[in-house]
């Protein structure tokens, strides 16, 4: 079961860079047919540039995440109890200690982030700290070593950073159509402008949604359920667990969760609200798990 | 002629293949086993290393209480007695400390300044993360052991097993003494 998750996760990742990849070329392809009329320029410029960018986040992308989320890494002396809860954790994953960091925020709330088992790290928010006993910390924290030890953190990490270049590139977009209304004065260049707006609004519209099914295909709900059901299995435990989930679903988004990220995240950080459906919730209902959890 | 010999190589090959996948896989069965046993073990050792600085910080404070101190350092004493493999008079010597270790913490509640006291707070969360540690270092090896049992009684890996002569292990059980809710004396 744990081999054949870390497998599909394995797969996943990899399927997840491959989208991104092909969205990079076909953005890169485009720019070079406006700027020159040389899609296949653009398209080189744009997959040498993801392929740099993956070199250059991939060996370690738990810096990049933790710093997206504004946590700062703490160590045994800074909060002996965190420390020792999360080695206990690790000790009976029987995956390597991982680093351990602490986020400035009220909301309670928590994750794991990391390529493999051996660069992993766990961040867990002040709020989380103060409003959970020692055996609440055990279940969320069985929870997080769980995400590491089945390979998830390498899934959501991956979709996170590259989630966030998608939406860094939709976000510049968007700029582009502002500036080019601005610009729109003179006669020869307003094809130009005109194409260049269809296509900066084709960016905008698309990619946010492929943003969220890239997201949705590496946080499948299913993987939170399976989490929680080896942190169970680790804590031998499960009223840990419910509790720890309950006293989080009382409690309000966090100021500074980066959107990205939220998938990452034990519980949803922004705390959405979507009346439409729940298609696009990264997270499964705290109700259904919390359900799961007590006919253990 | 030619095929019949192929396909004996192959089923050879195969058997073979197979034999070594099952002895490794119980080899590291044995090796889990005797790794989390060892987690325990250092947690004992750590704990029994705490254990001197607790009773020194504690006597200051709690004079009255020299039978309770007494007896911490007797049992600890004991516990570095007891030889390597004898793994059931290991726990049961170290579970009766895990015992008398809590009512020291308990009688810290009627000794304010000794519960203020910077360095038993810390020592507190110390001995408090050993304990947790030695519970979760038992639940891994019973959870390996039980793996490593369950491979010695299934087939084919029994088979193997017998041939190489691999030994059951035993879960730590938890004796009905401790099953009791641990009495806190004043």
């Amino acid at each position: 079961m744990l081999f054949q998750q870390i497998a599909r996760n394995k797969r996943k990742t990899v399927g997840i860079m491959t989208v991104f990849a092909v969205i990079l070329a076909l953005a890169g392809a485009g720019l070079g047919y406006l700027f020159g009329n040389r899609p296949w320029l653009g398209l080189g410029i744009a997959l040498v540039l993801s392929v740099i960018y993956m070199l250059l986040v991939l060996p370690n992308p738990a810096n990049l995440v933790m710093s997206l989320n504004h946590a700062q890494e703490i160590s045994e002396q800074d909060n002996p109890t965190l420390w020792h809860v999360v080695e206990d954790m690790a000790m009976v994953g029987r995956v390597p200690m991982p680093r351990v960091f602490i986020i400035a925020d009220q909301s309670p709330n928590a994750f794991a982030t990391g390529r493999d088992p051996d660069h992993a790290a766990i961040a867990v928010t002040q709020g989380l700290l103060d409003l959970m006993n020692r055996e609440e910390l055990e279940g969320v924290l069985g929870h997080e070593i769980s995400h590491i030890r089945n390979y998830d953190i390498l899934v959501s990490t991956v979709a996170a950073v590259l989630v966030g270049v998608i939406s860094y590139l939709s976000g510049l977009a968007s700029h582009f159509i502002w500036w080019a209304d601005d610009d729109n004065d003179s006669d020869s260049d307003s094809t130009f402008v005109v194409v260049f707006k269809v296509v900066a609004i084709i960016f905008v519209l698309i990619l946010g949604p492929i943003c969220a099914s890239l997201a949705q295909m590496a946080l499948s709900r299913n993987r939170e359920y399976l989490a929680d059901a080896s942190a169970v299995e680790l804590t031998r435990n499960p009223q840990g667990l419910i509790s720890a989930l309950e006293k989080i679903s009382g409690t309000g988004p966090m100021k500074k969760a980066d959107a990205s990220s939220a998938g990452l995240y034990i519980e949803d950080p922004l705390r959405k609200k979507n009346g439409l459906s729940h298609l696009f919730d990264s997270h499964p209902p705290t109700a259904d798990r919390i359900k799961r959890l007590e006919k253990m | 002629m030619n095929l019949t010999w192929i396909i004996i190589i192959v089923i050879v090959v195969l058997l073979v293949a197979l034999y070594i996948t099952i002895y490794n896989s119980l080899q590291k069965a044995k090796v889990y086993t005797d790794e989390s046993w060892s987690q325990i073990d250092v947690q004992l050792k750590r704990r029994n290393d705490l254990i001197p600085n607790l009773v020194e910080t504690t006597k200051g404070y709690a004079k009255h209480e020299k039978e309770t101190l007494e007896n911490v350092v007797q049992l600890r004493n004991q516990l570095t007695h007891i030889p390597s493999g004898d793994r059931a008079e290991t726990m049961k010597v170290s579970n009766q400390l895990s015992d008398s270790l809590k009512t020291i913490f308990a009688l810290s509640e009627n000794y304010p300044d000794l519960k203020a006291n910077q360095n038993f707070s810390e020592l507190q969360e110390e001995l408090t993360n050993t304990e947790n540690k030695i519970s979760y270092a038992r639940q891994l090896y019973n959870s390996s052991a039980a793996l490593y049992d369950q491979k010695l009684l299934t087939f084919p890996s029994n088979i193997i097993a017998k041939i190489h002569g691999f030994m059951k292990v035993d879960y730590l059980q938890t004796s009905e003494a401790e099953k009791e809710v641990p009495k806190v004396k004043f």
